[in-house]
């Protein structure tokens, strides 16, 4: 395989895990919110006990993600940069104001309720604003004057794709984030916390996939060069219809812990259903980055800084992932963090 | 404002703020780590409630450290997209371990706050050991991309194309050493002196019981203990760096000292303004001889003066005044700390009070040394001026040609200010409420 294709799955990796764990995440802190009020359900308290010591981890997942971006393709920077200096600022002052009041209401009391409703309204907003992203690099609402280039607000406000797009980015984030948090409940004991993620799966589901294919009919009209290219990749498309289908018939699978359902086979089909369709829509979206401007080709790097920032990632990772399955059995597994009544 | 400006501004002033969450995130866990020691080797429970309560600290500001950080980062490729193109053919490497470096820490540093009770002392040691070390390597790292800014190699570069990159030699460039270890050791020294300015504060402001007293006392011995040694160590490397400076990018030493013309036997010059049109440095203090053996180790030496660079490549004349404000601090809170040394070994049997005088100052230390570490990197940021890449990439080269940048400025601006005056607040609750008395009166719990 070409190296500029390594890198970019290698990218196309980090983006996956970043989507799922920002999803899961920001997830966390909407549910948080919704079910503030509730008292006769842990929902409110099981999705804060996940998120607590979660949010560090997550986030320095969208540092690597952008690290490894100008890493690898150094020259998509200028070009990308105008397109996402606006949203991305966005992005990053709510990401603040969210993490910081992570922590100050870990500290002062007073503050919890603030931080609830900052982390639901962030939650929603965030990824929102992470997937507007995604329309506008396909290419078409970008004029190029001069040596500058400008973002066409209006046209990327009235195109139907952009909407379809959102939408589909906040009902993953929904989906994905109630199994986890019905899988992370079981695993809590807490029965009818687990229902209640268990039930806005369901319905989550099937809203989800309604928008993952009305992205794709909303970008014919926009961008018919990816549509084409999406034809091609339907192998991939098909199977992850089918983990889909079999993820989400998990949900009602007998279960020897729970009355009805295997939230964990749920959730990591979801996820390699997720993986299979954004793989599909990523191969899809090549040889660019910005259409019809910046090709991967033209933004690399030069093969010696790739092949070390390759053997960077594999010495790196090899440190992480023991650390990262310490980190996983203290939070997830210990039943003694699980269980405490009163989360921090 | 044109839109370079604005860059520079914008990206200056999210520096300015992650420097000072960034620096007590390195420090104040070293000072953790080192109370986690004496616990252990003392077997004194107050070290051990030294530390919780730091962690505490330390926990709040890295809330803010953390998305500082996320925002710095991802700036630098939306603000300077022509640095970030030879960067990452060129630099990307201190980069990319970096991130590594931030899991390790922002693992660890979850797993030593959240289960703390459930790990046994040597396993909280090894955490905040690797949290401490993953702020360190952090700050290492960074900083050779900031070094190799100043001494760039490890490539060519002919009419904007970059060829034949070497990225060691880019990694290990000539000022790397000396830069990284004045950043180190600055920021140690500062968390030290921060930790101690909380102590001596307590202690001034008195109606202590005897235990809270004591308590206090091991706290202000152990920082100044390593505030001592990290301030000499500091304004001793610091001298090398200047050294560094004057084999490597002289006109950054002469713009630090407003010194003109090229000459040996060149006096130090403190205070007072550079004025080209006089060709020296006006209004202040000026020590013969001094500049020239502090550069060169003789008084014969020849230090270059501004005259030798043209114009448009002297940087803004101001950074004299950063610079002697960063060596001035470090000069007198060397001697703070030694002063403190002094008095205690003085009084060592007695068991006096410390002197109000003394906790007064000692108070001031760590804003001082906060100040310290914010005119040195902007000097060092301002002095390489007009270049982003000395000698090779203007800063004009760099920086977007994206609008927007004035909004932006003033909604970054606005966010700072508020999470700096917040995060004092929440400070000042969490440890108003939690007096360290009820902590002291229990046995050591460690939820
Ligand atoms: C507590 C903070 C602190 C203190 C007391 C000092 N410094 Fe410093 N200095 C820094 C904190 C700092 C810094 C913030 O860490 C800088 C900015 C960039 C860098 O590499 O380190 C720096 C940079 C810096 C530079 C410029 C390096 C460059 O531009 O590449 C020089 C020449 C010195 N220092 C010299 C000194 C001397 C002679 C000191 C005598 C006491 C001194 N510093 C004390
Ligand atoms: C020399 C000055 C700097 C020092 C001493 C420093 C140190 C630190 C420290 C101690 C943290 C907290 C790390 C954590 O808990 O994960 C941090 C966060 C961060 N810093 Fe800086 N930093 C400096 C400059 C920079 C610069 C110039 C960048 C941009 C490239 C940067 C990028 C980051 C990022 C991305 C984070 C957040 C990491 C995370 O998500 O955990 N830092 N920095
Ligand atoms: C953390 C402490 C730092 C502070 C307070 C700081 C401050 C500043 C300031 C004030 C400027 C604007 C300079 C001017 O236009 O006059 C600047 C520019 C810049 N700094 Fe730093 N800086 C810090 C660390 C770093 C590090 C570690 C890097 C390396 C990655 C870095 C990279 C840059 C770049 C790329 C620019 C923009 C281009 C330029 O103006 O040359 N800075 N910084």
């Amino acid at each position: 395989m070409e190296n500029v294709y390594i890198a970019i799955i290698i990218l196309w990796i980090f983006l996956f895990v970043y989507a799922i764990a920002g999803s899961i995440d920001f997830g966390a802190g909407f549910w948080a919110m919704f079910y503030r009020k509730r008292t006769d359900t842990k929902a409110a308290s099981i999705a804060n006990r996940y998120l607590s010591p979660s949010w560090e981890v997550t986030n320095v997942f969208l540092v690597l993600l952008v690290v490894a971006l100008v890493g690898f393709f150094p020259g998509a920077a200028s070009s990308l940069g105008t397109i996402l200096i606006v949203p991305f600022c966005l992005v990053l002052i709510l990401l603040t104001i969210r993490s910081a009041f992570m922590v100050y209401s870990y500290s002062v009391q007073k503050y919890t309720n603030m931080l609830v409703i900052i982390s639901g309204v962030t939650g929603l907003l965030i990824p929102a604003l992470l997937v507007s992203i995604l329309p506008a690099a396909i290419g078409g609402f970008v004029e190029t004057v001069g040596d500058r280039q400008y973002v066409l607000v209006n046209q990327l406000f009235t195109s139907p794709t952009f909407y379809t797009h959102i939408g589909f980015g906040i009902s993953t984030e929904l989906f994905l984030s109630s199994l986890l948090l019905s899988d992370y409940a079981r695993e809590a004991n807490s029965e009818e916390t687990y229902h209640v993620y268990r039930k806005n799966a369901i319905v989550l589901g099937p809203i989800t996939l309604a928008f993952a294919v009305a992205a794709i009919f909303t970008l014919i009209p926009e961008a018919f060069w990816m549509f084409e290219n999406m034809a091609n990749e339907w192998l991939w498309f098909t199977l992850s219809l089918l983990a889909f289908t079999i993820g989400y018939s998990a949900l009602w699978w007998p279960s020897k812990k729970v009355s009805i359902g295997q939230p964990r086979v749920a959730v990591l089909l979801i996820a390699l259903q997720f993986g299979l369709a954004s793989f599909a829509y990523g191969s899809a979206h090549m040889p660019y980055f910005l259409y019809p401007d910046v090709t991967i080709y033209d933004a690399f790097t030069n093969d010696t800084m790739f092949q070390l920032l390759l053997i960077g990632y594999g010495v790196g990772m090899a440190v992480l992932v023991p650390i990262f399955i310490f980190f996983w059995r203290l939070f997830m597994k210990d039943k003694r963090y699980l269980k405490q009544e009163e989360s921090h | 404002m044109d839109n370079v400006l604005l860059a520079r501004s914008l990206f200056g002033s999210s520096m300015a703020f992650h420097i000072i969450f960034a620096t007590l995130g390195v420090g104040i866990t070293l000072m953790i780590l080192l109370a986690e020691i004496m616990r252990l080797l003392k077997k004194d429970e107050d070290y051990g409630l030294l530390a919780k309560r730091w962690t505490k600290g330390v926990a709040i500001l890295l809330g803010v450290a953390i998305p500082s950080g996320t925002i710095v980062a991802i700036m630098l490729s939306l603000l300077w997209p022509g640095y970030m193109e030879i960067v990452g053919q060129v630099i990307a490497l201190p980069f990319q371990i970096e991130i590594f470096a931030f899991f390790i820490e922002a693992l660890f540093l979850s797993i030593y706050v959240y289960a703390a009770d459930r790990l046994t002392p040597t396993m909280r040691i090894v955490s905040v050991f690797f949290v401490a070390l993953g702020a360190t390597a952090s700050a290492v790292l960074i900083t050779d991309a900031h070094a190799w800014m100043n001494t760039p190699r490890g490539f060519d570069y002919v009419d904007g194309v970059v060829s034949n990159v070497r990225p060691l030699e880019a990694v290990f460039n000539p000022s790397i050493y000396v830069t990284a270890m004045h950043v180190i050791g600055s920021a140690y020294m500062t968390g030290a002196f921060m930790l101690a300015s909380v102590a001596a504060y307590r202690l001034f402001r008195g109606g202590l019981t005897d235990r809270e007293t004591t308590y206090h006392k091991k706290g202000l011995m152990l920082s100044l203990g390593v505030a001592l040694l990290m301030s000499f160590y500091t304004a001793n490397n610091g001298h090398d760096t200047a050294i560094m400076l004057h084999e490597e990018i002289p006109v950054k030493l002469a713009a630090a000292e407003g010194l003109f013309e090229t000459q040996s036997n060149a006096p130090l010059a403190i205070l007072g303004t550079p004025d080209p049109d006089a060709g020296r440095v006006v209004g202040g203090i000026e020590i013969a001889g001094m500049l020239s053996w502090l550069a060169t180790g003789t008084t014969d030496g020849v230090v270059q003066g501004l005259n030798d660079f043209p114009q448009d490549e002297w940087p803004p004349l101001f950074v004299h005044t950063l610079f002697n404000l960063m060596v001035g601090i470090g000069t007198a809170l060397l001697g703070l700390a030694a002063l403190y040394w002094v008095i205690w070994f003085l009084g060592r049997k007695k068991q006096k009070p410390y002197p109000k005088w003394l906790l007064g100052a000692l108070i001031l230390g760590g804003p001082l040394a906060m100040i310290g570490v914010e005119t040195g990197w902007i000097f060092s940021c301002t002095g390489r001026q007009p270049w982003t890449i000395f000698g090779i990439q203007r800063t004009s080269e760099a920086a977007t040609n994206s609008g927007n940048l004035g909004m932006l400025f003033f909604l970054f601006l606005t966010l700072y200010i508020s999470l700096l005056v917040l995060t004092g607040l929440v400070m000042h609750y969490y440890f108003k409420r939690n007096p360290v008395t009820h902590e002291l009166e229990q046995p050591l719990s460690t939820t």
